[in-house]
């Protein structure tokens, strides 16, 4: 049974994922109508604390409660507590105060949104943390690959990028080995995780080797600032053997999709024809974004608060 | 083994509850029959009409119906299927998120006739909610209301304007269509049962 | 000054081997009588039944935090935390606000600690000016005016050249260099041990062999320098190895290590609770247990709290901004016995490596329960049971990963200069 917050991939069993994932596929179709609004949420207050800018995934988030019929609040404190009066935990107090249905919480540290949530009475939704983990995101993007191929199970997933520094990589690689996937990780040494293996994935350093066979390509950002000097020398070197093209895309499988989790930079980690053409899915990925994300508001948002025989579960 | 239910929480009866059978599926296909002349005699303009079923139970009952029709007004009658759950009005008054059903509106709304199907109506809550969400699709012309079994104790000034068959009952029995998981030709039936489960027909 | 009998404990007294039950009675500051049957003589009487009377232990390594900082701690609250813990001297570390690389700084400290604290405060004084590790302190007039040692801990001297001459310089003065060995570039932004935790959390990793490297890079500046060098807070296997073979080959280097990194690993973490945050951080289960071994067999010569108080305010920010760093002054018996618990040494060695050693490391009085020698003692109760919260403590801080856990282990009372400066039923006594 799912808990009360949604923190990370890691708190969820495989059913759950299946459950959130058949949500999803209802709420697409509310995205098919005419009016794309259901009264589910009507009179809730669902709350974007963002300290940490993002459009694409707040916008998500805005459009999701939206549709259906929540209000949507957006509060984007200051970054961090350097240098503010008020810290976060003392916000989340605040905010607690003023009793939310549920709070959607980003930011660029590690653990925050779990530090929040054992401040907050109200369900808190991870829409990512430092490092650590983007439930969402790995969830839209499982529904994109279950989209694509009708399954998961025993699918070669592989995952190209700046991994130590990638939420998105994290909980993906969470969520694809729960559903049944063999997961793979591919970068410049410095950018693999310590341990990596104790995750249960198999670390590549040859992209073709690991591209090899794969169904699915996960194309990671990489961030400028990490490039230079580093952890890898330079764009150009990157882009020449991490970086993604058809070329590449042949010792995977002939039907192999491209993914990334956006926004790309065009020719570093993916060449521009497969940013825009098949067998890229970014598109279908963000459109999924704001299913899913509805489906995560309909199952954690608004539900009583500790009933005598629920316990905050679903 | 339980058996698909067709009432609104999707639950199965309880194993071992004395289960009577109200409608049998002769019963049933003989009421649909009736049903199916008694919309042709009402509206004039059968082209103009839209069954709309309520899943899971209005499923089966709609296309058979839309079978119906075509066979006494030869006349192809577009079906839909329009889950009520987003809009349902006791949503954030459970512990339990219900899981939400298929949804597949093949024709647009507007201007049309929409018979709304459902298998048992008893508070008229559910019909209700159906309502809401036909008017988020578009503005319809008129819309009628078919159930199956009418059970009584409505809570809202709900009406149905064809029923196979009035079954008085305690409002903490339970009735159920069965069945409703099979094909196209497999049996249904409708049963009470006594003691009554949570979160059946509304 | 009145006596005071400590009757009916078990006397434990490395600095002769004594293990066995007796009374201990102490009269004008020194220790008058050590044995069994003592007789009263109207002295106030201490109940030591079921516990051990052990040599006042001496805490090599603490943050009291004045000058600067005094909304975390200060010296007279660092004090009286400190003999709640059975802690009856402790050295203090020099990273205050200023640091201490002067001698009215050391002087002022002397001072404080005379008036308001409780337990007997030594300073360790900078080893480099303003620990910006360039230019070497005056340490002779440190010395003269009452540092015990020298020490950038908070900070590393990163320039092996200038560590070099500090080490060379300080043999001129006798006294230890304590080195906090982490190398910043290998620690990068890293706040947990690197790792299958630090993977897991997504919080960047702090290798073990930043601190290994500088362990042996100070090991070997002191064989050449033939100075005293004295490792703060081991924390890794490889480190333990690398002062293992320095003794070997008679280097003169001694060692520390917190209750912590001999109780606790990198999994306290997991909850993103800042209480667990530290430097050096909590390391793996191999490198705790080589910690452990190490202890045993005297690789490790002392137990040092590393006690560093912070703020409600700072602790409660991000993870990767909460200052590291945890109180540790009434915990650390209760967490230290596990090594007895566990068979690991006896209760001799175990008070050896609390008092005798640090005592013997600062070339301070101390570590003892001779006739004649300063009559500071520590009543420990080794089998008591009790809740440890924050809150109630002596300390201004409250940042400790045991909040809220049952403990074993506490100190019923402690002597300084043979006054009952503390019991546990009456709290801090004196001043």
């Amino acid at each position: 049974m799912i808990g009360s917050d949604l923190l990370g991939i890691e708190h969820l069993e495989r059913s759950d994922i299946e459950r959130i994932l058949d949500t999803a596929d209802h709420m697409r179709e509310i995205g098919e109508r005419e009016v794309k609004k259901v009264p589910t949420l009507r009179g809730r207050t669902v709350v974007n604390l963002f300290f940490e800018a993002s459009t694409r995934t707040r916008a998500s988030f805005e459009i999701a409660g939206k549709r259906l019929s929540a209000d949507v609040v957006n509060f984007s404190p200051q970054g961090s507590s350097m240098g503010k009066s008020e810290s976060i935990l003392d916000t989340a107090r605040t905010l607690d105060a003023m009793d939310p249905d549920a709070v959607v919480v980003r930011h660029s540290t590690a653990g925050v949104p779990k530090r929040i949530a054992d401040v907050l009475a109200a369900p808190v939704i991870n829409a990512g943390d430092g490092a650590h983990e983007h439930p969402t995101q790995a969830l839209l993007d499982m529904y994109t690959v279950r989209q694509q191929k009708g399954r998961i199970d025993g699918l070669t997933v592989t995952i190209v990028g700046d991994i130590v520094h990638s939420r998105v990589a994290r909980s993906n690689i969470q969520g694809f080995l729960k559903m049944g996937a063999e997961v793979r990780v591919a970068a410049p040494p410095p950018m693999i995780p310590a341990a990596v293996e104790t995750l249960g994935v198999k670390a590549f350093t040859v992209l073709r080797e690991a591209l090899d066979g794969a169904d699915v390509v996960m194309a990671l950002r990489i961030q400028n600032e990490r490039l230079m000097g580093s952890y890898f020398p330079s764009v150009r070197e990157y882009s020449a053997t991490f970086g993604i093209d058809r070329a590449k895309l042949h010792y995977a499988k002939d039907d192999a999709i491209v993914m990334h989790p956006g926004p790309v930079n065009r020719g570093v980690e993916l060449s521009h024809d497969l940013t825009d053409d098949r067998p890229s899915v970014i598109l279908d990925q963000v459109r999924n974004g704001v299913a899913i994300r509805m489906a995560v508001l309909y199952l954690f948002a608004g539900r009583p608060r500790s009933g005598p025989d629920d316990g905050g579960k679903l | 083994m339980a058996h698909a239910d067709a009432t609104g929480s999707g639950e199965a009866p309880r194993a071992g509850e004395a289960a009577r059978q109200v409608l049998n599926d002769t019963g049933i296909r003989r009421a649909l029959m009736r049903i199916a002349h008694e919309i042709v005699e009402r509206n004039e303009e059968p082209e103009a009409l839209y069954l709309v079923a309520i899943p899971n139970g209005g499923v089966p009952l709609a296309r058979m119906l839309a079978a119906n029709l075509h066979e006494v007004a030869d006349v192809g009658v577009a079906v839909g299927v329009l889950d009520t759950t987003l809009y349902r009005d006791d949503l954030n008054h459970r512990g339990e998120r219900p899981p939400l059903r298929h949804t597949e509106m093949p024709s647009a709304v507007d201007d049309r006739v929409v018979v709304l199907v459902d298998d048992v109506v008893k508070t008229g809550r559910t019909i209700r909610a159906a309502m809401d969400a036909l008017m988020d699709f578009g503005r319809p012309r008129a819309v009628q209301v078919v159930g199956l079994v009418d059970r009584g104790h409505r809570e809202l000034p709900i009406k149905l304007d064809y029923v196979g068959k009035n079954v008085p009952t305690h409002p903490k029995e339970s009735v159920r269509l069965r069945g409703s998981g099979g094909g196209l030709d497999a049996p249904l039936e409708v049963v009470l049962l006594g003691g009554g489960t949570a979160g059946e027909a509304r | 000054m009145a006596r005071v009998l400590i009757r009916g404990g078990r006397l434990l007294d490395p600095s002769t081997g004594r293990d066995e039950p007796g009374d201990l009675l102490a009269h004008d500051g020194a220790i008058e009588a050590v044995g069994q049957g003592l007789d009263a003589r109207g002295a106030e009487v201490v109940d030591a039944e079921g516990a051990w009377i052990a040599p006042g232990f001496v805490d090599l390594h603490t943050h009291l935090r004045e000058p600067g900082q005094e909304y975390k701690e200060d010296i007279a609250s660092g004090g009286r935390s400190a003999v709640a813990g059975g802690f009856t001297a402790v050295a203090c570390m020099a990273n205050t606000q200023p640091v201490n690389d002067d001698p009215a700084m050391t002087d002022f400290i002397l001072d404080r600690a005379a008036h308001d604290s409780p337990a007997r405060v030594y300073p360790v004084a900078a080893a480099t000016r303003g620990q910006q590790g360039e230019v070497m302190t005056e340490m002779s007039a440190l010395v003269a005016a009452g540092a015990v040692a020298f020490s950038d801990d908070g900070r590393t001297i990163m320039d092996a050249g200038v560590m070099r001459r500090v080490l060379q310089y300080s043999t001129l003065v006798h006294v230890p260099v304590i080195s906090h060995c982490e190398d910043r570039h290998l620690v990068g932004a890293g706040v947990v041990n690197e790792g299958p935790i630090s993977t897991r959390l997504g919080l960047p990793g702090n290798p073990a062999i930043a601190e290994t490297l500088h362990v042996i890079r100070d090991i070997e500046l002191a064989s050449l320098t033939g100075a005293h060098l004295h490792v703060a807070h081991v924390s890794t296997a490889d480190a333990v190895d690398a002062i293992r073979h320095a003794r070997e080959r008679g280097v003169s280097v001694t060692a520390e290590v917190t209750p912590h990194h001999l109780t606790l690993t990198d999994e306290e973490a997991l909850g993103y609770d800042t209480s667990t945050k530290v430097a050096p951080p909590l390391r793996s289960a191999a490198d705790r247990q080589a910690c452990r071994a190490g202890l045993a067999d005297g690789t490790l010569d002392a137990i040092a709290t590393d006690h560093a108080p912070h703020a409600q305010h700072e602790k409660d920010q991000e993870f990767t901004l909460a200052p590291p760093g945890m109180i540790g002054f009434e915990t650390a018996a209760a967490a230290v016995l596990d090594l007895v618990r566990q068979d690991e040494l006896t209760p001799l060695e175990l008070v050896r490596r609390l008092s005798t050693n640090p005592a013997r490391i600062l070339r301070r009085p101390g570590g003892s329960l001779g006739i004649g020698e300063p009559a500071d003692v520590t009543v420990l109760d080794p089998d008591r049971r009790w809740i440890y919260d924050p809150a109630k403590g002596w300390s201004k801080s409250r940042n400790s990963p045991w909040a809220g856990r049952e403990l074993q282990g506490r100190v019923v009372a402690t002597l300084v200069g043979g006054r009952l400066v503390y019991h546990v039923d009456r709290g801090v006594l004196v001043p």
